[in-house]
């Protein structure tokens, strides 16, 4: 019983119970399941605020540890070891917030196979944070590629109409990159002889002249899930053919797992290969900023818009990580939950207004601020706080990550200032795009859609989806200092561990 | 009078024998429902599998050193009876729906079976070759079981044609190494070896020889030309026992034979054994993408699961690796049993007379039909990739670790390779069952559901808790007697 009581055992697995119990309830019952599925990621965002309260913030090592033995073979020890700290503990609570959002944005979306569906739903959210938990590497993995399974379903059976092309996209695509940081994990595990991180980490640094293969294997399965350009292929297909609760879920958690591994693993097991691989990085970062965001601006689907302006979003959140120093990774873990909130809105706003009209193209759009007042007052707070207004969440990320990039630049790390500027430039365009895409649907005159269907108004359940992330826009855009002092103490220990890898280097 | 300890070490094989021709002559003479010749059967085997557990820790040699009892024989013994056991549980409903129900197919279960645990013994490599005999004699007649069905009469005679042809490669091996060292004992090979009385180049020769031999009964490309058609055209109840039954019996004596006699000439051994373990993987997941129906699929990809296996054998003269390269190969084996049973089983409840129902499109729409059905399928699929949480995963893990240990990094990545490329497949099982409407109609029998339910669920928890088979797999090392 003990086991189980850990807060951190109890916040990753308490869905679980949520799926024993939809397995007893009767298909028909679709109301039923709903507030089962709703009820369960509540409690499950209850428990995350208990870690929360547990949490201390002032301590930059891992917390709540719960460690046991689990498989002991010659050559290798696996434990169950999961723990917590300031670099995951946002992640662990935007998971537990942005979950039920999601399960309340398919209260009428999702008609069909609605216990399947919430079961899946429930099992991504064990993966989720198993992922942003696990401490020893074979846990991280079963976890990470155990959220690969009920994503596939998801888009695979409740997705459009090339669902099935992208569900299976997604999957080897993200498997490709997995399989080879297996292998790596293997080579760590054989080299160390065991498969937890800290562990790894006390034991002294991993020789330099591996550390480079080490960390491309690790860094392709990561780049490939943010994704990075020229990996991203699969996200527009995946998102687009997504129902809209796991395009939430895709572009508000999975896409960070990706960041996060990166900040993880990357960078303290291999701090040496970060420093030299830190130039590559941040110049693939920047190609994705203004790649990302160059695209946005050419579609005509509102979700691919919104889907390929991810791309941009993550660029800057990697151009923040690589940048080594405590702005730039500070900037970058909060960046990642403003992405989590505000492209999880935008997805959550596109989802709405598709359910309505069942379309999604551009152009059949036009004045619907006049139809849909508080659609449109919700939609353009949400597309100021993406493209970074002063004030609103995504300007404190960006904004710290721009000046850790401007750091780094004046320092061997990036060596050049231009990748800053560079990416404010891509600030810039997030601008045009997104004001674009406001302009084509909100203001101007009546669209063609206006005419085909009735539309009406956010509803009461709409709203209080909405409200939530609203909260956190404002909260963060005005007062981000708890949420960095979550984090900063973590953050600082990490930076010295480069600092340190950074002073043996010729 | 003192317990004969030359019967003690072949217990099981005995037991099974005596049994097999005791129930051949029961059911001829007095039983009048089949289904109790397999309930006898089963019985037998389950008396076999108590004897089997109670030799656990003895080691053993008997009959002047031709067979012996250790580790290694009891981890396959005990893994063989399982086999035969799962065996005879997706026969029972099959062979009669199938009306192809005689008494006799089960006493040529337990005669194969029987085959298969002496040859895990086998110390000797006429017994090796006797073992070999037995275990697939059984199995051909098998194969064309559903006669006058015409493919299943070429599958007998195809699989008895290139098996015949495989044994005279391993007679001719054996006659080689004989030649080569004055012995057809292991142990006897060994010393001759190391003495340098050996001709090294009849050795090599001989044990090239043997490996083809044994290339064919672990259906190793090139020499597995035989194999999607005798998995197809067999019953397919038959083809489940046989994948996992003579597959694991061939690694079974390719793992002994080469550890203990040949790893002197592991130098020419292992770059052969590398590239024989990486084109079987390759031909194995690539031509089962292009397969439509689930027999010929499940029969590639237990082409490119030898591969899989193999792999664990290539650092075999490595004597740092080697013991746990073994233990990984034999873990991955059970996994392999373990999940493609539970697939052959999910493939047997949706067959219907006339091999209807065996395309992988009649899978349409199992999801919404029969959910369990689907989810125990979906499981093997992920297991069969290596998807945690299944214990695929973690057979792939060890397997891999183990390869990485012996520094064999390209076959490794070959192996994550192929494996991404065998998703593609299994996972058109899944978006089949799932994602496409339609109405299949399966077969529900209490024995039939018990082994695809059993094989899913452990499939699962025994990935979570997979300590004691790794105990029971590292117990099985190899020595010399």
């Amino acid at each position: 019983m003990d086991f189980f009581l850990q807060p951190l055992t109890l916040v990753t697995f308490f869905p679980l119970v949520g799926v024993l119990v939809l397995l007893f309830i009767n298909s028909e019952k679709k109301n039923l399941l709903r507030w089962t599925a709703l009820v369960t990621t509540l409690l499950t965002f209850g428990i995350s605020i208990w870690v929360l309260s547990q949490f201390n913030a002032s301590d930059p090592d891992l917390q709540l540890v719960a460690k046991y033995d689990w498989i002991q073979v010659a050559g290798w020890t696996i434990n169950y070891y999961m723990g917590i700290d300031g670099l995951s503990i946002l992640l662990v609570l935007l998971t537990a917030f942005l979950t039920p959002i999601a399960i309340l944005s398919t209260w009428t979306a999702v008609e069909e196979r609605v216990k399947d569906f919430m079961i899946f739903f429930l099992l991504l959210e064990v993966g989720m944070m198993g992922v942003f938990l696990a401490q020893d590497l074979f846990l991280f993995y079963i976890f990470w590629e155990f959220t690969l399974v009920p994503m596939y379903f998801l888009i695979g059976i409740w997705g459009g109409p090339r669902r099935i092309y992208a569900a299976i996209k997604f999957f080897l695509y993200t498997m490709a990159g997995s399989l080879l940081m297996l292998l790596a994990i293997l080579w760590l595990g054989l080299y160390t002889g065991t498969f937890d991180v800290p562990t790894m980490l006390a034991k002294g640094a991993i020789p330099a002249d591996a550390q480079l293969y080490l960390f491309i294997a690790f860094a392709l399965a990561f780049a490939i899930k943010v994704p990075m350009w020229p990996l991203h292929s699969w996200l527009p297909d995946a998102h687009v053919e997504a129902p809209t609760a796991g395009s939430v879920i895709l572009a508000g958690v999975l896409l960070k797992m990706g960041t996060y591994g990166f900040l993880r693993f990357n960078i303290p097991l291999f701090p040496n290969a970060s420093l030299q691989a830190a130039p590559w990085i941040a110049l693939l970062a920047v190609i994705g900023i203004i790649y990302g965001a160059a695209v946005s601006y050419a579609q005509r689907d509102v979700k691919k818009l919104v889907a390929y302006s991810s791309v941009s979003h993550l660029g800057f959140v990697m151009l923040g990580l690589f940048a080594l120093n405590a702005q730039g990774i500070e900037g970058a873990i909060l960046q990642m939950i403003n992405h989590g909130i505000s492209t999880g809105a935008l997805f959550l706003l596109v989802g709405m207004i598709y359910e309505q009209t069942h379309t999604r193209e551009l152009s059949v759009y036009g004045g619907l601020w006049k139809i849909m007042p508080v659609f449109g007052a919700i939609s353009l707070i949400v597309v100021l706080s993406s493209m970074g207004l002063p004030g609103l969440n995504g300007f404190v990320g960006e904004f710290a990550i721009l000046l850790g990039a401007w750091g780094a630049g004046q320092t061997e790390v990036y060596g050049t200032v231009a990748y800053a500027a560079f990416a404010a430039l891509g600030v810039i365009m997030a601008a045009v795009y997104l004001l674009y895409m406001f302009q084509k649907m909100f203001l101007g005159p009546a669209g063609s859609i206006t005419q085909e269907h009735k539309l009406r108004d956010l509803n009461w359940r709409e709203i209080a989806i909405l409200v939530p992330l609203l909260i956190l826009i404002f909260w963060i855009g005005l007062y981000p200092k708890p949420f960095f002092a979550l984090m900063a103490p973590a953050v600082e220990n990490l930076v010295a561990v480069v600092r340190a890898a950074a002073m043996g280097m010729p | 009078m003192m317990p004969d300890t030359n019967i003690f070490v072949i217990l099981p094989t005995v037991l099974l024998t005596a049994w097999a021709c005791a129930l051949l002559l029961l059911d001829e003479l007095v039983i009048k429902r089949k289904g109790i010749t397999a309930l006898l059967a089963a019985a037998g085997l389950a008396l076999a599998l108590g004897f089997a557990l109670m030799q656990t820790g003895s080691e053993m040699t008997g009959f002047s050193g031709m067979v012996v009892l250790d580790g290694f024989a009891h981890f396959f013994t005990i893994l063989f009876l399982l086999i035969g056991l799962f065996g005879v549980a997706v026969s029972y409903d099959y062979i009669r729906r199938m009306d192809i129900e005689r008494g006799e197919y089960y006493v040529l279960v337990l005669f194969s079976v029987a085959g298969m645990i002496l040859i895990s013994q086998a110390t000797d490599l006429i017994v090796v070759f006797l073992a070999l005999e037995l275990l697939s004699i059984p199995l051909y007649v098998l194969s064309a079981f559903a006669n006058p069905r015409a493919d299943s009469e070429e599958a007998g005679l195809k699989y008895f044609l290139l098996g015949s042809f495989a044994a005279g490669f391993l007679v001719y091996g054996t006659a080689l190494t004989f030649g080569a060292t004055g012995s057809t004992s292991l142990s006897a090979i060994v010393a001759s070896i190391n003495t340098g009385s050996a001709n090294l180049t009849f050795l090599l020769a001989g044990a090239a020889l043997l490996l083809i031999g044994f290339g064919f009964k672990v259906a190793a490309v090139p020499f597995h030309m035989w194999t999607p058609d005798v998995y197809q055209g067999g019953p397919t109840a038959v083809t489940a026992f046989m994948s996992a039954g003579a597959k694991a019996a061939g690694f079974a004596a390719l793992l002994r034979v080469f550890m203990i006699a040949f790893p002197s000439l592991s130098v020419d051994l292992t770059p052969v054994l590398w590239i024989i373990s990486a084109v079987t993987m390759f031909a194995g997941n690539i031509i089962a993408i292009a397969q439509t129906n689930i027999k010929r699929m499940l029969a590639y990809s237990s082409i490119a699961q030898a591969g899989y296996i193999l792999m664990a054998f290539v650092p075999y003269g490595n004597p740092l690796v080697a013991d746990t390269a073994i233990a990984s190969g034999l873990f991955y084996l059970f996994t392999y049993t373990l999940t493609s049973f539970g697939a052959w089983a999910v493939v047997i409840a949706l067959e219907k007379a006339e091999g209807k129902g065996l395309e992988i499109n009649d899978y349409a729409g199992l999801g919404r039909k029969y959910p369990g059905l689907a989810a125990a399928m979906t499981v093997f699929m992920f297991s069969l990739t290596g998807i945690p949480p299944t214990l695929g995963f973690v057979g792939k893990f060890y397997l891999f670790s183990s390869v990485i240990a012996g520094g064999y990094y390209w076959l490794a990545v070959i192996g994550v390779v192929t494996s991404l490329i065998s998703a593609y497949y299994y996972l058109r099982v899944v978006v089949m069952m799932y994602m496409r409407e339609g109405a299949p109609e399966r077969t529900s029998e209490t024995w039939l559901n018990v082994t695809w339910g059993a094989s899913a669920v452990l499939t699962v928890v025994l990935s979570l808790v997979p300590g004691f088979i790794f105990n029971w797999a590292t117990q099985a090392v190899l020595k010399i007697f």
